[in-house]
C-alpha cells in the first residue's frame, strides 16, 4: 500500500507574552518588544497535525479523522483554547511561550497518543497569517 | 461627472481580552460568556478593514490618500490596540466590555474625526476568520 500523509487542522485562541524572568524588564523590552507587554496580548492560532501511514484495506483510512480530531482536542485544544499560555497551561510552565517552544511541547503531548500504526509526521503552528513554525520530530 | 467610489485599507493587530460584566455574579458571567470569561484572558489576531466612500477628487484622482489613511489608522488605532490587553491597557474599555461589537464602534469613533466629513466611513472588524462585525450598518 502507498504511504500517505493526512492533515487535520484545528484552531484555538489564547493570550501570551514573551518574557524571560531571568532578565530585567528593560532587557525583555529590548529583545521581545511589544510581545513583552506585561498585560499580555493574544492570537488566533491554527494547528495543522500531519500523520503518516498507509490506508487500511478495511476502511481506506490512515486514521479516522474524527478520532484524530478528538485526540488533538483532548490533549491540546481543550488545554490551550481561550487560555493564557503563560499562566494556565501546565505543559508550558517555566517555559518561554514562543511558538517554537509551544510547537515542541504540543508534539510531546500528541506523539504518545497516536493510535497503533499511525505515525505523527509533522506539526505546523500558525501564530498570525504571516508567522508560522513547523516541527517534524527531530 | 462625479463618481462615488469606496476605498478600503486592511490593517491588523493582536490583542488579549476577556468578556466580563462586573455587575453580574461569577456564575452569571460564566453562563453567558463561557470560555471568553476565563480570568487570565485569551486573545485574537484582529483584522481591520476601513472603508472610505466618496467622490473622486478631480485634482488628485483620489477619494482619499491611502498613505494618509494608513497613517491615521496606525496613529489612532494600532498604536492604541496592538499587542495590548484591551481590558487593562485601553482606557475606552475601562467600563465597556471589549466585544467585537463594542470594539468596532470604538474604532469608528476614534477614526471619524480624522477623516473628512464629506467622506462616509464604515469599519469591518474580524475577531477570528469566522466572526466579524461591521459599523455603521449600511
Amino acid at each position: 500500500m502507498p504511504t500517505l500523509y493526512l492533515t487535520r487542522r484545528e484552531h484555538f485562541n489564547a493570550a501570551h507574552k514573551l518574557y524571560n524572568p531571568n532578565w530585567s524588564k528593560e532587557q525583555n523590552d529590548l529583545v521581545f518588544g511589544k510581545c513583552a507587554n506585561e498585560n499580555w496580548h493574544g492570537h488566533n492560532f491554527e494547528l495543522f497535525v500531519t500523520v503518516k501511514g498507509s490506508p487500511s484495506e478495511e476502511t481506506g483510512f490512515i486514521v479516522d479523522a474524527k478520532l484524530l480530531s478528538k485526540i488533538i482536542n483532548t490533549y491540546v485544544i481543550d488545554v490551550l483554547d481561550h487560555r493564557n499560555l503563560n499562566m494556565d497551561v501546565p505543559f508550558m510552565e517555566g517555559k518561554i511561550c514562543s511558538i517554537e517552544n509551544l510547537i515542541y511541547e504540543i508534539w510531546l503531548q500528541l506523539e504518545p497518543q497516536m493510535p497503533i500504526g499511525v505515525k505523527l509526521h509533522g506539526l505546523k503552528l500558525v501564530e498570525t497569517p504571516r508567522i508560522f513554525v513547523e516541527y517534524f520530530g527531530e | 461627472m462625479s463618481h462615488k467610489v469606496s476605498v478600503f485599507r486592511a490593517e491588523h493587530f493582536n490583542a488579549a481580552h476577556r468578556l466580563n460584566n462586573p455587575s453580574w455574579s461569577e456564575q452569571e458571567n460564566q453562563r453567558v460568556f463561557g470560555k471568553c470569561n476565563l480570568p487570565n484572558y485569551h486573545g485574537h489576531n484582529y483584522e481591520l478593514i476601513v472603508k472610505v466612500t466618496g467622490e473622486i477628487d478631480v485634482e488628485t484622482g483620489y477619494v482619499m490618500d491611502m498613505k494618509l489613511l494608513s497613517d491615521i489608522i496606525s496613529d489612532k488605532i494600532l498604536n492604541k490596540l496592538d499587542h495590548k490587553n484591551l481590558n487593562q491597557d485601553v482606557p475606552e474599555f475601562k467600563n465597556l466590555n471589549p466585544t467585537a461589537e463594542n470594539i468596532v464602534v470604538v474604532i469608528y469613533e476614534l477614526l471619524r474625526s480624522s477623516i473628512s466629513e464629506h467622506l462616509d466611513l464604515q469599519i469591518r472588524l474580524y475577531e477570528t476568520p469566522r466572526n466579524f462585525v461591521e459599523f455603521p450598518v449600511s
